[in-house]
């Protein structure tokens, strides 16, 4: 693993930089037009939402996670509330999957606590949608993208799925999801042979089967090529907004998703800072998460470009297989 | 074994029936076939052929230590197969398919080498060696064939219950994690199984050709289906069919069971094959302009 300074483009979003940070209120009747994303929702009478009114789904206070006995990241707080788009974002091996896993109860805490939807780690995980970081599915596995969204479903079922009300409505289901994620054309074609994007687009009907409140997707836009990166993003972005599911993705480069954000969560080894996109990616912020000068650079096209900010050193490994 | 063929076949199958030992191959053919093809159709999907073998091979040393000491091959069989599929779940790496293959390879290994050991420990058994690698429909009791139902039956209601949480863990085993199903002890409860079905498998196929119907059927089927119900359904068809058509092939021929079943599993391997290649050549013919 590389040690020298790591780059990270970020675009800003230069029409209206505060854009993003204008909350919604999913109680509120007014909103359910709730305009297209690009459009400004100011002057549309929706009143701002502060931080403390809607319902908070995720709490991370104090935690600190240990994978293998090594301190992954400490003292670290992060809140996600009901609809909200929340990114977490850090260089490479700071630990952003295990934060969601932590959120998941599939990583125990060193300490601190994580509720999740009003409970302790993993007893609603019924109600949560996870996309888990993946390599693509392999070209020899023959089993229909179909299959794979009813999996979702209801795969943990014990017993056998007997045709009949319930096979019909569950089949309902999946082609309704399908429809949402826009992979009618090929979700009947075995999962393997699909490319990286279409399997993404099924992976997230997948966990979308529940109809959870909270989604939770680790990078979901890696390894996809451009085109595939803005399109998957603006499917998230919209699902989040459409079908109002609260949605927290983690992701190395947050290009494609900023225009969609509500909040970043900005990991570091000693805890992580929150707060609209704007506040949080300054030059300022990022030096004392860091405590290593940190520059946050605007290019001519609206981008943000994030100078100096460190890796993880290499003796620490890197547990997502080496990537740099 | 040669009877007179006719072209009446109804006639022939009376015939062959008509023979206590030939009514109980066909049962216990057929028997093994259902579990085969089913359970062989998970092992296929989760890549995990080579263990297997090896949980089928390991009968071959059961079977010869019960031989030698005068209790029933079958119980050897099972008891080996089982043994060896519970140490494969308790394998550090046995959760997935790939990383276990060494140790896998290990056991199959010291499996054939203790099974020639117990061969010539039991001195004069050296004839019953090829039956045991090979397979042969002779002398199987009906003792025999009401144990092989039991435990298939046993096999099938376990796979019945937890054969839909086995596919998600199969298919997309972190997912499934986080929906709470036990993919590790799913693992595991699968090994026994696959254990299981090929001993039983074993006593009619021999332990060198139990993919015959553990792996031919279903990755026959993988090739025409997609879906897992129809999969599953064809697979158990397939192999029944396979062990019929054998049986009759063997009966009539001077050729062994073992050559019979497998040859006529790989031959509707290759013909599904070479008709998903035809079809998916026309369909491209018929999409291009």
């Amino acid at each position: 693993m590389s040690t020298l300074p790591h780059d990270t483009d970020i675009p800003y979003h230069s029409e209206d930089p505060h854009r993003a940070a204008i909350p919604r209120d999913d109680a509120d009747p007014s909103a359910t037009g709730i305009p297209d994303h690009g459009e400004d929702l100011r002057g549309t009478g929706i009143p701002p939402r502060s931080a403390d009114s809607a319902e908070v789904l995720v709490s991370v206070v104090d935690a600190t996670a240990a994978v293998g006995g090594r301190t992954v990241w400490s003292h670290v707080d992060a809140t996600v509330s009901a609809g909200e788009f929340v990114a977490v974002l850090g260089p490479n091996g700071v630990g952003k999957s295990t934060l969601l896993k932590a959120m998941l109860g599939l990583v125990p805490l060193a300490s601190g606590a994580v509720r999740l939807l009003g409970g302790p780690p993993g007893r609603a995980n019924r109600a949560v949608g996870y996309v888990p970081q993946r390599r693509s599915f392999d070209a020899s596995v023959r089993v229909r993208g179909l299959d794979v969204v009813r999996l979702g479903l209801d795969g943990d079922r014990w017993g056998l799925p007997l045709p009949g009300k319930r096979s019909r409505a569950a089949w309902r289901r999946v082609r309704e999801l399908v429809e949402l994620v826009g992979a009618a054309g090929y979700a009947h074609r075995p999962i393997g042979q699909l490319s990286g994007g279409e399997q993404q687009r099924l992976l997230i009907a997948q966990a979308l089967a529940r109809r959870p409140r909270l989604l939770l997707l680790d990078e979901p836009l890696d390894s996809l090529d451009l085109p595939n990166q803005a399109a998957v993003a603006a499917l998230i972005g919209r699902i989040c907004r459409v079908e109002r599911v609260a949605t927290v993705i983690v992701a190395h480069d947050v290009n494609p998703i900023l225009s969609y954000l509500d909040r970043v969560v900005y990991l570091g080894r000693g805890g992580a800072v929150s707060g609209t996109p704007a506040q949080v990616i300054t030059s300022d912020t990022l030096t004392g998460l860091y405590g290593t000068p940190v520059e946050v650079l605007s290019t001519s096209d609206g981008r943000l470009v994030v100078v100096g900010q460190p890796e993880a050193p290499a003796h620490h490994g890197d547990r997502h297989g080496g990537a740099a | 074994m040669t009877g007179t063929f006719s072209w009446n076949l109804l006639a022939d199958l009376r015939e062959m029936w008509s023979l206590p030992f030939m009514l109980n191959a066909f049962r216990a053919g057929t028997i093994v076939a259902v579990p085969a093809a089913l359970v062989g159709w998970f092992m296929v999907l989760r890549r995990q052929s080579f263990a297997g073998h090896t949980l089928a091979m390991v009968g071959f040393p059961g079977a010869a230590a019960a031989v030698w000491l005068g209790i029933g091959a079958t119980v050897g069989y099972l008891a080996f197969g089982v043994l060896a599929a519970l140490l494969f779940a308790l394998l550090p790496a046995g959760r997935g398919g790939g990383d276990e293959s060494s140790a896998v390879g290990t056991v199959q290994a010291l499996a054939l080498a203790s099974g020639m050991l117990f061969v010539a420990l039991y001195k004069g058994f050296l004839n019953g060696t090829s039956a045991l690698l090979f397979g042969s429909f002779l002398g199987i009791t009906s003792r025999q064939v009401v144990l092989l139902g039991v435990v298939a039956a046993v096999a099938l209601t376990v796979l019945a219950l937890v054969g839909r949480p086995l596919l998600f863990a199969s298919v997309d085993g972190d997912v499934a994690r986080a929906h709470g199903v036990p993919v590790r002890s799913l693992g595991g409860v699968f090994l026994v199984l696959l254990g299981v079905t090929a001993a039983e498998v074993g006593q009619i196929t021999g332990a060198l050709l139990v993919f015959a119907l553990l792996v031919l059927p279903p990755a026959t089927v993988q090739v025409l289906t997609t879906r897992p119900a129809r999969g599953l359904a064809a697979s158990v068809l397939l192999a029944v069919v396979t062990v019929w058509v054998a049986l009759f092939a063997a009966y009539y021929s001077p050729y062994p069971l073992g050559f019979w079943l497998t040859t006529i599993a790989f031959g509707g391997f290759v013909l599904a094959y070479a008709g998903r290649a035809v079809v998916d050549r026309i369909g491209r013919l018929a999409v291009a302009p």
